[in-house]
């Protein structure tokens, strides 16, 4: 049986979606030193949106070919809502605090979030096929794969390339990591931190707003959705190394292709090969991959 | 040096457990003795937390301490509930043994992550056994106390009371061991590691044994919860349950080893109200009391009674 | 400032653990727990309540089909509260103690996960309460103990997957090999252990090409769906439900998992109305027991499934059925016991003496709480294929099997039963 083309295209897909999933966690934590809790509901903010906008588009008729423009507007749309408000509203007042309280503070949010989320929504699910079948499929290995993953892979990339060309190559990036390594000092030199604050956490929730919202025509849209995508999306950023953008990448390649691996020649340890990966990780490499040394200060 | 008034209060607590007990209805003696099991896993959180430490792991030990007994049950018909405490809280003594030798490198949010690694590997290791009943887990005996079993009326009095003097006996050892030089040697680490190693202590042999203690609190925790329930299942090791205990640790604050206790019950109180009041809605209701708690009360309940911050 | 948050905080745990002072015993007070939160909330809880809601204000305003006509139970109104089944073991416990304790309900009807009800039965018993279980699936509850106030209208998981097994005997000519698709967690382990042990028993020399177990909620099956059609097994077996259970349709579909292999979906009901669209011809859909499509045309189903849609647009599903049934069911065996104490309000102990061993009729048919000591009810069941017809899902080529084939008799073990041949 030819499983080798197979295992690399779900591997590949997976990757994808767990570095769609996962980047916008890694980006706060970089920045803010916040491990973002509330980044699960953002997925879940993302796929409600888009779901529903999307299925409100469908059934007025317009043409579904501007339906993945409608999944875009939906998670921009949960994000400009929501995101800002938590941002100055709530967390500004927090950056003082424990890292261990403010992620509390984000677990509190979540926690409200998934309650907000069922008043607006309800309980039922949502789903919207057609972006999913409108184009077709592909195959590899004998299988059929329908082409819309490939609309994650291409997103996945295009994302990793615009995070890595804004960093480095923009001012705003190069400011940016200037306040990634030391805030205080670039207060001091007069950026306004605060404000690179208020964008980036934006910026990561509408990410995860994103992966939420462009799966969301491949499931059907539930509560407690984002449960589950904060402990992968931990695993996937810790193991790549927190606040790096190429270890989110490579973190993400790692756990999908290990998965892919797993799912086809060895299901029975699909349950924990995350979790062991992770520690593996951590024990020999604590700061993940390519975490970043950090200096402790005295 | 201020009068050591823990052990006063320790004892008093104690008698007002066991006259106030014949008070109360039945289900509040039940939220009682559960709230001493959360306290003692969460007495061992606090302990790290002095240090510095957050474990979001706690979950691996309380669950370790769960089966412990659930297997004395199942193998050997025990239902005692001193033989399950002392045997959960062995167990889970040996693996943080053993996983402290690791675990003592790390810091901050990563010592937090690996913990949590472990708890869920240990998760998936339960969830895939179907001879401990997977997810649907298994059911205990019935408790004894020192082998009686006390009658309908008595049970959940006599448990509580148990659980109490258990409970508190622990918070008195622990506040005894806080006392020690090394127990002090805590909040010193937290300040300033390099320091503390200069001075000629070992950090890490500090951490490994505060680990150890931890992880005991923990098994016992959850033999108690264990018997208490009569049901073990997974979820005691998931990251959810780890999160909870985090929870109670942030509301009680590190004030006291009695503040634990009171965070448990405070936390039951809450948890029981959001299911009353908002039964749609009740995840939105202890999110809000989780805010409320951290900006209102930043150094925990315990604050509201003590004028220092640390003992 | 500090003295006022001492206060604030005393205060407020003393109103916390304050007990609720009981009402007038006029009406019967019923516990109704659920999932109304949660993954499990949409598919089973919420159709569940709704189900409740609707059938207690029937049988209060005494509009239920004879012998169900009296107001209430025996002429008492029957009060509802329900509260949440989410949360872990220990808070679904405490909340069922404070249900009996502190609210002072008569009865409770409750519990749809498994590990609820296994945790809830030995507390039933010591609390003495009559409590029904209305859903959850596993068979150890009555094969591992025996109780007196634990009760279960609704036949357990097992019938599931020996009526599936049978289904695809018949089904199909020449089935060489199966592969399954279960969640990780007991419900999938058991469905698959029974359907794998029951199809090796029916057909020995059955070929298992693979046992794909992903995480519970995992959302994700393109990895699981390629390995499915690589292994090309006859027929894949699935006890997947809900958002799993739709994503897997609408991930598989377009990929023609269920074109290569007859799909067997034990609880696949639940998707038949959204889905519709989505599911080819051919798949095989469960519904738990004669629930849903498969419910007979009796007086009772008419009644429960015209008032149910009629009030929430929406068709009743199994677990709405399953609801019915247990509320129906005990109705039943208070007023036999009211009749035979007298006409007097019978106690827990008088309900429960009558509702062993009772056989009553309802919207799925007729049950009878046969096995487990007279605590479990047993049902026929019934499997059927899809088959659109003018826009339409209907279900073709259906097979009922009547109870005794699918349950195991009294006092036996359900994997024994299945692993000795199905004998009576």
């Amino acid at each position: 049986m030819d499983q080798v083309g197979p295992v690399l295209v779900d591997g590949v897909i997976y990757s994808a979606w767990l570095f769609i999933a996962a980047v916008g966690l890694t980006l706060v934590y970089g920045v803010m030193k916040i491990l973002n809790v509330t980044h699960g509901s953002f997925y879940a903010l993302g796929a409600y949106a888009g779901a529903s906008l999307t299925g409100a588009w469908l059934a007025r008729g317009y043409p579904p070919a501007l339906s993945y423009a409608v999944l875009l507007g939906g998670a921009l749309l949960v994000t400009l809502v929501f995101a800002p408000a938590i941002e100055r509203g709530l967390l500004r007042f927090m950056y003082a605090k424990d890292e261990v309280v403010i992620l509390l503070v984000t677990y509190a949010l979540f926690l409200i979030l998934e309650d907000t989320i069922k008043l607006i929504w309800g309980v039922n699910p949502y789903f919207v096929a057609e972006p999913y079948a409108l184009l077709g499929s592909f195959e590899v290995g004998g299988l059929k794969y329908p082409t819309y993953n490939l609309i994650l892979v291409g997103l996945a990339l295009a994302l990793a390339a615009g995070l890595a060309w804004v960093l480095h190559s923009t001012r705003v990036g190069k400011l940016l990591l200037a306040v990634i390594h030391d805030p205080e000092m670039s207060r001091a030199l007069g950026v306004n931190v605060d404000r690179y604050y208020l964008v980036t956490f934006t910026l990561a929730c509408f990410l995860a707003a994103l992966g939420g919202s462009f799966t969301a025509p491949t499931v059907s849209v539930v509560p407690g959705l984002g449960v589950d995508v904060i402990v992968l999306s931990f695993a996937v950023v810790v193991i790549g190394g927190l606040g790096s953008l190429p270890g989110a990448a490579l973190g993400a390649v790692i756990v999908g292709l290990v998965r892919s691996v797993s799912v086809h020649y060895m299901p029975q340890v699909e349950l924990f090969v995350i979790y062991s990966v992770m520690a593996l990780v951590l024990a020999f490499r604590p700061r993940g991959l390519f975490g970043l040394a950090e200096p402790r200060k005295i | 040096m201020k009068p050591d008034r823990t052990p006063a209060l320790l004892g008093a607590i104690l008698a007002a457990v066991v006259a106030g007990g014949l008070l109360l209805p039945q289900w509040t003696l039940f939220i009682l003795t559960l709230a001493c099991a959360q306290g003692l896993v969460v007495l061992g959180l606090v302990l790290l937390q002095r240090a510095g430490l957050v474990s979001f792991g706690q979950a691996l030990f309380y669950c370790i301490g769960a089966y412990t007994a659930g297997g004395l049950s199942r193998a050997f018909g025990t239902g005692d509930l001193f033989v399950q405490m002392a045997a959960g809280a062995a167990a889970a003594a040996l693996v943080a043994f053993v996983l402290g030798f690791l675990l003592a490198r790390y810091r901050g949010i990563f010592f937090g992550l690996l913990s949590l690694a472990l708890s869920m590997i240990f998760y998936g290791l339960i969830v895939k056994s179907e001879a401990l009943g997977s997810t649907d887990g298994m059911n205990l005996v019935k408790t004894t106390l020192f082998g009686v079993r006390p009658d309908a009326a008595w049970v959940r009095y006599a448990m509580a009371v148990a659980a109490a003097c258990v409970a508190l006996g622990a918070a008195w050892l622990t506040h005894r061991y806080l006392r020690t030089p090394l127990g002090r040697l805590s909040p010193a680490i937290k300040d300033n590691e390099i320091r503390v190693e200069y001075m000629g202590a070992s950090v890490r042999y500090a951490i490994h044994v505060n680990y150890v203690i931890a992880a005991t609190l923990a098994g016992a925790g959850g033999a108690l919860a264990a018997t208490t329930v009569g049901h073990i299942d997974p979820e005691m090791a998931y990251w959810t349950t780890s999160g909870e205990f985090v929870f109670i640790a942030i509301l009680s604050g590190t004030g006291s080893v009695i503040a634990p206790f009171l965070g448990a019950l405070v936390f039951g109180a809450i948890h029981t109200v959001a299911y009353d009041v908002s039964p749609n809605t009740w995840q939105m209701s202890m999110g809000l009391a989780l805010l409320a708690a951290i900006v209102f009360l930043p150094d925990g309940l315990w604050s509201l009674f003590a004028k220092r911050k640390t003992a | 400032m500090q003295a006022l948050r001492k206060l604030a905080t005393l205060a407020f745990v003393a109103a916390a653990l304050a007990p609720v002072w009981a009402f007038a015993q006029q009406p019967v007070k019923i516990g109704f727990v659920m999932f109304l939160s949660g993954p499990a909330a949409s598919p089973f809880g919420v159709p569940a309540k709704q189900s409740a809601d609707f059938v207690v204000d029937e049988l209060n305003a005494g509009k239920g089909p004879a012998p169900y006509g009296k107001a209430g139970f025996g002429g008492s109104k029957i009060e509802m509260v329900a509260i949440d089944e989410a949360g872990p073991t220990t808070s679904v416990v405490t909340e069922y103690r404070n249900l009996v304790q502190r609210s002072n309900v008569d009865l409770v009807i409750g519990y749809i996960s498994s590990g609820s009800c296994l945790a809830i039965a030995p507390v039933a018993e010591e609390l003495k309460k009559l409590t029904n279980f209305f859903d959850c699936g596993t068979p150890r509850i009555f094969e591992d103990a025996s109780y007196k106030y634990v009760f279960r209208t609704s036949p357990t998981a097992t019938m599931d997957s020996v009526g599936a097994a049978l289904f695809v005997k018949e089904a199909r000519k020449g089935i060489k090999s199966i592969a399954g698709l279960n969640q990780n967690y007991a419900w999938g382990q058991d469905s698959w252990g029974d359907f794998e042990l029951s199809m090796k028993t029916l057909m020995p020399g059955i070929e298992v090409k693979t046992s794909q177990m992903p995480k519970l909620f995992a959302g994700q099956y393109n990895a699981e769906i390629s390995a499915l059609l690589g292994a090309g097994a006859d027929v894949i077996h699935s006890s997947f439900w809900d958002g799993d259970l739709e994503a897997l349709i609408l991930q598989a579909s377009p990929r023609g998992l269920m074109d290569k292999s007859m799909m067997v979906l034990t609880t696949g009901e639940t998707a038949m109305h959204k889905l519709a669209a989505q599911i080819p011809d051919g798949t095989v859909l469960g519904a738990r027991g004669p629930f849903g499509p498969y419910a007979p045309d009796n007086a009772y189903n008419r009644w429960f499934s015209k008032g149910y849609e009629a009030r929430f647009q929406a068709p009743p599903n199994y677990a709405s059925y399953q609801m019915a049934q247990a509320i129906l069911g005990v109705k039943a065996a208070w007023e036999k016991a009211m009749a035979g104490n007298g006409g007097k309000r019978p106690t827990n102990e008088q309900v429960g003496a009558a509702l062993e061993h009772l056989a009553f009729d309802g919207p799925g048919g007729h049950v009878r709480m046969a096995i487990g000591k007279g605590h479990q009810a047993i049902m026929e069941t019934a499997y059927g294929m899809t088959k659109r017809a003018g826009g339409k899902l209907t279900m073709v080529n259906v097979k009922r099997y009547p109870a005794e084939m699918v349950n195991p008799p009294e006092g036996a073990k359900s994997a024994d039963w299945i692993k000795g041949g199905f004998k009576k």
